[in-house]
């Protein structure tokens, strides 16, 4: 069983790291997680995220949800804000192009045209 | 929904949205009737009266963009066709109580599905509020509280990914412990 203890072990390393880290977010990952968007699986996309984000150790990002983005036929849906407030918004999302997104669009700022919702009313 | 655990997300959100700051969230396993109680407790503005009455129905919603609401109608078609119930009661400004009630061995039952990942996702999103998941097979009893993590990691914030981590992890060894061999989807 896992125990208290682990937790204490965690703290101490995170706090190392925690002063290292800078307080402005850089950009938000906004994860519709309405009704349709549960259905349709947002969930294991924002976990999707936040462990990518983690194993790369990425500390200006954060992760949050919001309910109903309005075009449930498209779910999952995520909206990338950046520090400007510009906004890209990614449907049909899944796990594996969450984590296609955190490398090119979060790290190295290049949008994934394909997953956009642009992309997707065209067809 | 696919499984349950979706279902106590989607309905948490109607907690949040209706500004709780402590959800409690009970699954109780009753297996010598045969039943599966889950629970969902929030301490947010409650409904009226005559929204209580109409909450059940796909039309009546809070939200904004559409005029149908499904959370609460696809979660009470999920016990239903499980020889379950659901019944909600709610007090305004005191906070509302959902319990939905499923019958274990009932080929339709949902499975429970990962429930640790619910609770993660939710602390990721929303991490001022206090999460209590209660987890009893009758015999045995797993209780945890985002508080006292909190308290723990101190200065730490919750949100941080290996306390995440850590915390999924925790659930699952609970889920194991409690439900294991309980309910058929999930090995001891």
């Amino acid at each position: 069983m896992k125990s208290i203890a682990e937790l204490e072990e965690i703290r101490k390393k995170a706090l190392e790291k925690v002063s290292l880290r800078s307080t402005n977010q850089e950009m938000r990952i906004v994860v519709g997680m309405a009704t349709c968007g549960i259905a349709a699986g947002a969930r294991p996309v924002m976990n999707a995220f936040v462990e990518e984000l983690g194993k790369r150790n990425i500390n200006t990002v954060s992760v949050v949800m919001t309910g109903c983005i309005g075009v449930c036929r498209l779910e999952p849906m995520v909206e990338i804000v950046d520090k400007e407030g510009n906004k890209v918004t990614y449907v049909n999302m899944t796990p594996e192009k969450a984590v296609r997104i955190v490398a090119e669009h979060i790290v190295n700022g290049r949008v994934c045209n394909d997953y956009t919702i642009g992309e997707a009313d065209k067809k | 929904m696919r499984d349950l655990s979706l279902h106590v997300m989607d309905i948490v959100q109607n907690s949040l949205s209706a500004k709780s700051d402590r959800i409690d969230i009970i699954i109780c396993a009753r297996p010598e009737i045969d039943i599966l109680e889950i629970t969902i407790k929030d301490n947010g503005i409650g409904m009226d009266e005559d929204f209580l009455k109409e909450v059940k129905s796909p039309f009546k919603t809070t939200r904004t963009t559409r005029k149908v609401g499904l959370g609460i109608s696809l979660f009470e078609a999920s016990a239903k066709s499980a020889s379950g119930e659901l019944n909600i009661n709610s007090q305004k400004n005191v906070g509302t109580v959902i319990k939905a009630c499923f019958k274990i061995s009932h080929i339709d039952r949902l499975p429970l599905g990962d429930l640790a990942q619910t609770i993660t996702t939710l602390i990721m999103s929303q991490p001022d509020v206090e999460y209590v998941l209660n987890m009893d097979n009758q015999k045995e009893c797993f209780v945890f509280n985002s508080y006292d993590i909190k308290k723990t990691m101190g200065e730490v914030p919750i949100t941080q990914y290996e306390v995440i981590k850590w915390i999924g992890e925790y659930i699952d060894e609970g889920i194991k412990i409690i439900f294991g061999g309980v309910l058929d989807e999930i090995h001891s």
